[in-house]
């Protein structure tokens, strides 16, 4: 196996089975050996995306905006091997356990926002981010991604998770990509894209640079 | 690169005390983003980048924990109106069920009371036209029967995200109507324990003060194990007991709500104390 992992994300073995892995406190209860904590792709896009060996040009140290924190499963993973990890999110609810999982993260940033008004938050978060990854499975998944272009440095990444469900339960997914992928090329050059049903039903992973 | 237009959530927010800091985080806009650590820095707000993303950490989390709390505390408000409408369907369906009892006493020799006969009634086929009336109330109380117990599996579900200690420790539905009587989570929090032990006993309160009965040694927390399975002799205790903790637990639910599950064994102990007093006691005295 290639391994484009970022540093800081090893395959380990857990139980006799080999997986992701970062070095962090436990947040969703996923097995842990050592300071390592299992990363499950069934649970996280972005594992899945790493999971499926896409490339997500990270060098280490890498600062990060992440659009849809939720309670901080996948977000968690990126601060581990991330630098400034910067976690929007505008449902109070699960925040209550991202707000737990940043305790031990001196470097991740919960913000209580709405990812399609970056402007509500660009007075927080930096400019010239090496990562822009985006979970967000609300309408307007493409809008979100080209609002928060104004954060990414221009060598930067995008990595996107798209939910075909979330812009339309009755359409095929397959035209609902092509759309939002028709969408993003707006201000993004699409560098990978991939189906990740092995682990999520109907979601595309896509990489982007910006244009 | 002062020269940008937009001000950094930072610039107006003392770096010790971080006062300020959680309002420039929520109402504070920009256009666009700038290298804010470098920008902070020159501004004297941290010595170094690293200084400024620790008070970034502090002030982002501080910032996201008030308004968290602040929205669920939001939601005391629903489960206050959940545990009353719940109480009321319940009571409103005992009542009619003895109305409807002493209705079908006239036509059905086997007639009870209570919802379990209304709902046998209910479900009854081959309804005469006179008796039409008498099934479709029984209906009715079905209906606010069902309402009820609906009610009381929202509230149990809902209560533990409310007041996650109050819950633990006075289970969920008396955990509710103690916020309910309070008005609210964070009046339960501010009252003195002595007023959370006779929460739900006002009317005998109010007696007491006026010199017509002796003080109530408990409020609605008498249907709670600690109390009612202590020999009356010791209530009173069991029931101090019992609030000191139910009014701990509801402040830390309001100010913190970080969870402690060290109250539960502390009172568990100290009721065990309080009802081994009446076990010896009762060995010696006779
Ligand atoms: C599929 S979940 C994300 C799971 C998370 N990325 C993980 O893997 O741990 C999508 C999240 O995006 C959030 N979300 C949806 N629309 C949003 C928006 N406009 N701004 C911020 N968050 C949003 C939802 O509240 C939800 O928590």
């Amino acid at each position: 196996m290639s391994d484009n992992l970022p540093a800081g994300v090893e395959r380990r073995d857990f139980d006799g089975v080999d997986r992701l892995a970062t070095r962090g406190e436990p947040v969703y209860g996923e097995p842990t050996d050592g300071e390592w904590r299992a990363w499950d792709p069934t649970r996280s896009k972005l594992g899945a995306m790493f999971e499926l060996g896409m490339e997500g040009g990270f060098d280490g140290g890498d600062t990060v905006l992440y659009l849809g924190a939720a309670s901080g499963t996948t977000v968690s993973h990126v601060a581990d091997f991330a630098g400034p990890t910067y976690a929007v999110e505008f449902a109070p609810r699960p925040a209550r356990d991202l707000l737990s999982a940043a305790e031990s993260r001196p470097r991740l940033f919960p913000l209580l926002a709405d990812a399609r008004t970056p402007e509500t938050y660009a007075h927080v978060v930096e400019s010239d981010v090496d990562a822009i990854v985006q979970d967000v499975a609300t309408r307007g998944q493409a809008r979100v991604a080209l609002e928060n272009r104004r954060f990414l440095a221009d060598d930067g990444r995008l990595l996107l998770a798209v939910k075909a469900r979330s812009e339309d339960v009755t359409r095929d997914p397959a035209d609902v990509f092509a759309d939002v992928e028709a969408e993003l090329e707006a201000a993004y050059e699409i560098l990978e894209r991939r189906r990740l049903e092995e682990y999520h039903t109907d979601h595309l992973g896509i990489v982007a640079r910006p244009r | 690169m002062s020269e940008n237009p937009d001000r950094g959530w930072f610039d107006d927010v003392d770096p010790d005390g971080l006062e300020g800091a959680r309002e420039a985080i929520e109402e504070g806009r920009a256009d666009a983003p700038a290298d804010w650590p470098a920008l902070a820095v020159e501004a004297g707000f941290a010595v170094d980048e690293d200084a400024y993303y620790d008070r970034l950490h502090e002030a982002t989390t501080m910032a996201a924990r008030e308004t968290i709390r602040e929205r669920e505390a939001a939601d005391d408000r629903q489960l206050v109106h959940a545990v009353r409408a719940m109480d009321d369907c319940e009571r409103t369906a005992n009542e009619l069920a003895e109305r409807l009892a002493e209705w079908a006493g006239t036509v059905d020799p086997d007639a009870r009371t209570g919802v379990d006969y209304a709902r046998e009634l209910a479900s009854r086929a081959d309804v005469p036209p006179e008796e039409r009336r008498l099934v479709s109330l029984a209906d009715r109380v079905v209906g606010l029967a069902d309402e009820a117990a609906a009610l009381r599996a929202f509230v149990e579900e809902r209560t533990p995200v409310v007041a996650p200690n109050l819950a633990a420790l006075a289970g969920p539905v008396l955990a509710a109507r103690l916020i309910s009587l309070a008005g609210g989570l964070e009046s339960l929090a501010k009252k003195p324990s002595g007023t959370v032990q006779v929460l739900g006993a006002e009317d005998a309160l109010f007696a007491h003060l006026h010199g017509r009965a002796p003080s109530p040694k408990h409020g609605i927390i008498y249907v709670h194990d600690a109390v009612r399975g202590t020999h009356p002799e010791n209530r009173g205790s069991a029931a101090r007991a019992l609030a000191g903790k139910l009014a701990i637990a509801a402040r830390v639910d309001h100010y913190s709500g970080e969870l402690k599950p060290e109250l539960e064994a502390e009172l568990d102990d100290r009721i065990a104390t309080i009802q081994a007093r009446t076990d010896s006691g009762g060995d010696t005295d006779e």
